[in-house]
């Protein structure tokens, strides 16, 4: 069971690898390359908005934070154009971190639907800082060590990084969801106060969860800024990123595993196509915004989720049965843990 | 003066929420629709921009039940809070889009012969179009009060402020007294929008700092608290002019956010909120 | 014997009403004391009061000699205090036996504690003996959120046995089941207090209290009133007094028949 589970995975990863080799127009490379960004950045938000419930709408924070890491960084060490550069790209989800520490200690004090409405507002300081300070260069942006890479496989290396920062925070979700800290992060979600009742830390489990989920927001938010070469505060502070991350993260699945991955998977990929197919950039939000109320809707647990139901249901049903009939008896702990 | 109309967009936020359970991102769209409305009734049809309230706040009523119907009043279940911004910042996404393709994205200000003229006190100039909207601010924020403290139908509303459950439980209709508040709710932002819209240039993304401004504001004064709504939004505007004027404008909105970080290290339920209950 | 718990001089108000008027409570290790009272005496805000979930604005609680006055209620439990809440409190979402491991406590550093493995076989060992000894171990990999009210009962009552307190505080745990359910917690209660737990419990059922505990405390708008075997406390006039002027008389003729 588990071992199949497994071999999924590794086919998934395999056709991802596969993907920029087989089709090299360098046009879907660059879709795949932000789908991938999409998918780490939706998959770290889950991590600790889905798993705890305290829905966070300021990831653009570490994003930025990341972007601009990555190009103060390269252009005042002078680094020379190229793949070193992506050295930087971890160091962009540090300095996220750096940031996300002081964020959720001050944000993580209130209850959830005001936590909301606080990371929204730290989010337009951030906006507005980095247009208006000198040293981001106001609204003008920045503009880094500039790559010359051919154009046909420009895009290729930074796809396999992307890649690997998926599975590297696919690992740490399930890692995560497999840990006393991912459980405690439950518990929150479930019932906070009963849950500090039994012993939980809730304060600082709730600040290493949003801690560690900017590390992958930074890290991806640097990458872009190196894949596209220039910045420009209102794209890497954008509350159009927010909304995305946690949109494609209901579609799938929230606080699931694979949800995030799936639903920014379907919807960035679709975004990407869209916005090269239709120039209209107001046919798409309509588009985007009828999508997601369908969505939220007639799936409201997700993709994943709805899937994992109507599969389970039987199952689910002969295993209540048995408990109720045949107390005592072994049967349901044999049964599958669900996840 | 200014703070009024905050004020009064922050009341319809703040009832919703109160009353719902729903924090409504779609307000600062609707802001900017209730100003377009009455943008299209004054340039096509030249109605007044007042006269034109006649018009365009039952319309945002309905707007706003047709949008409670269809979307809000489906969702249930724990999430049922983190859900609504989710729903609501699709239809506001909904409505930026129809409104570019309407309207397109050029910035447009509502104009009448009264907009750009003051009169003056002594040395303080004050513009007419800022008199009138604190005189309709108050005039819509006094009828909201009465009819939340001297009517029935007030009572019900209150009561579900106070304790969804509870109200249920006494025979009150919470599922209409909801629709009918978030039409409230929605309403007030037509003459919102109309004074929002004669005083500043507007178009469909202004939205975006619209909201984080009403958001900052009805934290600021407690969530789901009335009264905190209000002062809050009066006190917003204030310090965000001041710091426009003694600094500049670039810092305004950020004084907002400066200032709802430190309250909120002082006291994480607000200015009036009630503290949190952590015993059911 | 011993004190294990004492609350002295505890004072709370919310806005203009005093839920805890200068209250003191004493709990001798080994008792099962029963703490009973009007409704509105103020028993469940002095158990938010122990548990750390309210903060007292005059007065010291101690424990072991130790005193948490004001801690937070993790350190309390952490301490050895664990409670039950009188509307049930489970996370539905999760497994029986997840609900069961957040209680899991161990002594080492916040590091280690978020890194451990959530089911490590001694803590899932240690979690599916209590399950079977309050009798739900079958349900162990059931939703929470799926469990019958009177299985949420013993769920709540298990999960704050795995960390193994020595004080064990129960709000209603007769309330709003039936008697053989009753029969099967009182049942339990006696069996761990034999082995050297100690209980607080405040309940409305009174032939429950009576039955049961070894000690009754009465409050009376947030005051102690008496202590005592329970016998002696039932025939006080100060008693009967306390629930004819709380207008409660339902539970006065219970206290009466006892």
């Amino acid at each position: 069971m588990l071992q199949k589970k497994n071999l999924w995975w590794l086919v998934a990863v395999a056709a991802f690898a596969a993907f920029p080799l087989l089709i090299t127009n360098p046009t879907y490379t660059s879709i795949g390359f932000f789908t991938l960004i999409y998918m780490a950045c939706a998959s770290s938000w889950n991590m600790f908005s889905g798993y705890s419930g305290y829905i966070a709408l300021g990831s653009a924070v570490f994003y930025g934070t990341g972007a601009y890491a990555m190009s103060l960084i390269s252009i005042h060490a002078n680094m020379a154009p190229g793949a070193a550069m992506f050295w930087l790209v971890p160091v962009g989800g540090v300095v996220a971190m750096l940031i996300a520490l002081p964020f959720g200690w001050i944000a993580l004090r209130v209850r959830r639907h005001t936590f909301v409405v606080i990371t929204i507002a730290v989010f337009f300081i951030f906006q507005l800082g980095a247009s208006n300070f000198s040293f981001t260069g106001g609204t003008s942006g920045l503009a880094l060590p500039f790559i010359t890479w051919d154009a046909s496989y420009y895009f290729v290396p930074f796809y396999f990084v992307a890649l690997g920062i998926v599975i590297f925070i696919a690992i740490l979700s399930a890692a995560v969801r497999r840990s006393r800290f991912g459980l405690q992060l439950l518990a929150i979600r479930d019932d906070e106060d009963r849950a500090l009742g039994l012993g939980v830390k809730v304060t600082s489990v709730k600040i290493v969860g949003f801690t560690l989920s900017a590390f992958t927001v930074g890290m991806c938010g640097a990458l872009y800024a190196m894949e596209q070469g220039q910045i420009y505060p209102q794209f890497v502070f954008t509350p159009v990123f927010d909304v995305s991350i946690a949109l494609m993260t209901f579609l799938g699945g929230l606080g699931t595993l694979t949800g995030p991955l799936l639903g920014a998977l379907i919807l960035e990929s679709s975004q990407q196509w869209l916005t090269i197919s239709f120039s209209n950039g107001s046919l798409y939000l309509i588009l985007f915004g009828a999508l997601f109320l369908i969505v939220i809707l007639f799936m409201p647990q997700g993709i994943v989720v709805y899937v994992r139901d109507r599969v389970n249901k039987k199952a689910d049903l002969a295993r209540v049965a048995s408990a109720a009939t045949s107390p005592g008896s072994d049967a349901v702990l044999s049964g599958s843990t669900p996840s | 003066m200014t703070g009024s109309v905050y004020a009064l967009m922050a009341t319809g936020l703040t009832l919703i929420f109160g009353v719902m359970d729903i924090i409504n991102l779609a307000q600062g769209i609707l802001v900017i629709l209730g100003a377009y409305l009455s943008y299209a009734l004054a340039v096509h049809l030249h109605i007044d921009l007042f006269v034109g309230l006649l018009i365009t706040i039952p319309t945002m009523f309905i707007v706003g039940i047709v949008i409670e119907r269809a979307f809000i009043g489906r969702l249930k279940g724990p999430e049922k809070t983190a859900m609504s911004i989710l729903v609501t910042y699709a239809v506001s996404l909904l409505i930026e889009g129809a409104l570019n393709i309407i309207f397109s994205t050029n910035d447009v200000q509502l104009q009448a012969w009264y907009v750009n003229k003051s009169f003056a006190i002594g040395s303080v100039h004050f513009g007419y179009i800022y008199v009138a909207g604190f005189i309709l601010a108050v005039g819509l924020l006094s009828s909201l009060y009465f009819m939340l403290y001297r009517t029935r139908f007030g009572v019900s509303i209150r009561a579900s402020l106070a304790d969804q459950t509870s109200a249920a439980l006494v025979g009150i209709d919470v599922r209409r007294v909801s629709t009918i508040c978030f039409g409230i709710g929605v309403a007030v932002t037509a003459a919102g929008g109309m004074i929002y819209g004669a005083t500043n240039s507007f178009n469909a993304s202004t939205s975006y700092d619209l909201i984080s401004r009403l958001l900052t504001i009805i934290v600021l004064g407690g969530m789901g608290s009335l009264g905190g709504a209000m002062l809050a939004g009066v006190g917003m505007v204030f310090v965000g002019d001041m710091v426009g004027v003694v600094w500049s404008p670039i810092w305004s909105s950020m004084s907002y956010f400066i200032v709802l970080t430190i309250v909120l290290l002082v006291r994480p339920q607000g200015l009036f909120g009630k503290p949190v209950v952590r015993v059911a | 014997m011993t004190t294990l718990l004492e609350a002295k001089n505890i004072s709370r108000s919310f806005g203009g009403l005093k839920a805890l008027n200068a209250c003191d409570l004493e709990v001798e290790k080994g008792s099962i004391t029963g703490l009973i009272g009007p409704n509105g005496s103020g028993k469940t805000t002095l158990f938010n009061v122990i548990t750390g979930y309210v903060r007292p604005d005059t007065g010291t609680v101690t424990f072991n000699g130790e005193d948490v006055t004001g801690a937070e209620p993790d350190k309390i439990f952490a301490k050895g205090i664990g409670r039950t809440f009188q509307l049930t409190r489970i996370f539905g979402r999760m497994t029986v036996l997840e609900n069961m491991l957040v209680a899991t406590q161990h002594d080492e550093g916040w590091l280690r504690s978020m890194t451990r493995s959530k089911s490590s076989t001694a803590d899932v060992d240690n979690a599916m003996e209590w399950l079977d000894f309050v009798g739900i171990a079958r349900l162990a990999h059931l939703q929470a959120g799926s469990l019958s009210y009177g299985q949420r009962k013993l769920l709540e009552l298990a999960y704050v046995l795995v960390a193994s307190p020595d004080v064990i505080l129960l709000d209603e745990p007769a309330g709003g089941v039936n008697l053989t359910l009753i029969n099967q917690i009182a049942d339990k209660i006696r069996t761990l207090n034999a082995q050297g737990k100690t209980f607080l419990i405040v309940e409305h059922n009174m032939e429950f209290v009576m039955n049961l505990c070894t000690t009754v405390t009465v409050m009376n708008q947030g005051c102690h009133l008496v202590s005592g075997h329970p016998t002696a406390v039932r025939a006080n006039p100060l008693v009967l007094d306390a629930y004819l002027g709380g207008g409660d008389d339902e539970e006065l003729e219970e206290v009466a028949r006892g």
